[in-house]
């Protein structure tokens, strides 16, 4: 970035709500991410596919897997743009990277994996209590970030008179 | 000339993606095309006075690098479903990515200005624009290559070698359609907004990640009348749809970064506007 002496402009003014959802986009989408390179290929608990999906499981699978991707990508770029400039609010990202990974930990424990039943967390074990640990975090990771936007919100962001 | 020698020893269009059974060593199959490809962009670049990119020239390389991959040493491998999907992803998909960001259409207009006007014709032309529209080029990619795996298509290409070497070549061509439609540097009149590209890539790849799950689900009778081993169909289909994510990423990637430069531009020359707050001056490159 080039802040010279010549051309005085105003401070850029942090763009909350823009660093917030950004950062919930990546968050989302990391946390996807994650899930399948983790458990899917990792630890291979995941199964590719499981016999008890359906046909719409299958589709809303696939449009989200892909809109992942997409979104992967599209978040880095949105978040490289408000740094570039200078709208970037740090505290709001923090919280909205949180509240992005816990919402989408949360909707794959709830939707994909006992509404849809694309797949189980793992097979042949007693899966409550891993059901239990997965949606827990979700809603941990989920608090903090409503936390961390909630102060946000109402303190100033650093740097900032 | 070189081009000469190497049309010379390529044969009849008719061969260009078969991979029947000639003894090694002759046959050099469509590569020669290939070569062709790579050796005509390293000339018009060369005789590009204004220095063209090295970025655009090295990714035009890979495409053709892909391309002679997909047709070379994988090409004569019918009987097993692995390298054919392989095979698929590599000129159906990455090798289209890599030679659209090359921006052969932009470089032909810089060298060869003759060309401007025909060329400006042709891109704005009824039929052009219908077939570059990105709904229709993803129906024609994605689509195409559902018509191939659900239905006894499959089979009879393995049969019909004149058929077996349409599909390669419409794999291809589909696919650097859509990759253009989606994401191509090249100039494409009338293209629509990047919401509904966004929209449109989404889409595909998700259709192309439902149809590898379908594939995998019904190994034991996909693609029908084929006859493979349905472990080696599950394995095909794996690869397929992780396969599909990297050419997923890389389109996305190249659509985000378009944007980004093009918004840059902008910001790189603020217009102080009453009521709007003036953000930094920030240079683009």
């Amino acid at each position: 970035m080039r802040i010279d002496g010549q051309h005085p402009l105003p401070r850029p003014v942090p763009d909350l709500r823009r660093s917030l959802l950004a950062a919930a986009v990546i968050g989302a989408a990391v946390t996807a991410a994650v899930d399948e390179i983790v458990f899917h290929q990792v630890l291979g608990w995941h199964h590719f596919y499981d016999r008890a999906t359906s046909t719409v499981g299958l589709l809303s699978d696939g449009l989200l897997h892909s809109a992942e991707l997409v979104a992967l990508v599209g978040g880095f770029f949105w978040f490289a743009d408000l740094r570039r400039r200078g709208a970037w609010h740090r505290r709001a990202g923090w919280g909205g990277l949180l509240l992005g990974a816990g919402g989408f930990q949360l909707f794959d424990g709830v939707v994909d994996h006992k509404v849809l039943r694309l797949h189980q967390i793992r097979y042949g074990v007693h899966l409550l209590p891993y059901d239990l640990v997965w949606n827990a975090a979700g809603l941990l990771l989920l608090l903090g970030g409503a936390l961390l936007c909630w102060r946000a919100r109402s303190r100033p962001a650093p740097g900032r008179p | 000339m070189l081009a000469g020698a190497v049309a010379a020893r390529a044969r009849p269009a008719v061969g260009v993606f078969a991979y029947s059974g000639h003894p090694a060593g002759a046959d050099l199959g469509p590569l020669p095309w290939v070569g062709l490809l790579a050796s005509g962009y390293l000339v018009a670049a060369a005789g590009d006075r204004q220095g063209w990119s090295r970025w655009r020239t090295a990714a035009w390389l890979t495409g053709c690098a892909v391309l002679a991959v997909a047709v070379s040493p994988l090409r004569d491998s019918a009987g097993d479903p692995r390298v054919h999907m392989a095979q698929h992803l590599l000129l159906g998909m990455l090798a289209p990515v890599a030679l659209v960001l090359g921006a052969p259409v932009t470089l032909l207009l810089r060298v060869a200005p003759p060309v401007r006007r025909p060329l400006a014709r042709l891109l704005h032309s009824a039929p052009v624009r219908l077939v570059s529209h990105p709904v229709t080029a993803a129906a024609l990619s994605t689509g195409g290559l559902a018509l191939v795996m659900l239905t006894p298509v499959y089979a009879a290409a393995g049969r019909h070698p004149l058929l077996h070497d349409g599909l390669h070549l419409h794999y291809l061509a589909a696919g650097y359609l859509f990759a253009w439609a989606v994401a191509g540097p090249d100039p494409a009149p009338r293209r629509p907004g990047p919401a509904l590209r966004t929209a449109v890539l989404v889409a595909a790849a998700a259709g192309h990640a439902v149809l590898a799950k379908y594939l995998y689900a019904h190994a034991g009778h996909l693609p029908p009348g084929a006859g493979y081993d349905a472990d080696a169909v599950r394995a095909a289909a794996r690869l397929m749809y992780y396969g599909g994510d990297v050419a997923e990423l890389l389109l996305a990637a190249a659509l985000c970064a378009d944007r980004y430069r093009r918004r840059g531009r902008r910001l790189a020359r603020p217009l102080p506007r009453a009521g709007r707050p003036l953000t930094r001056a920030v240079p683009t490159r």
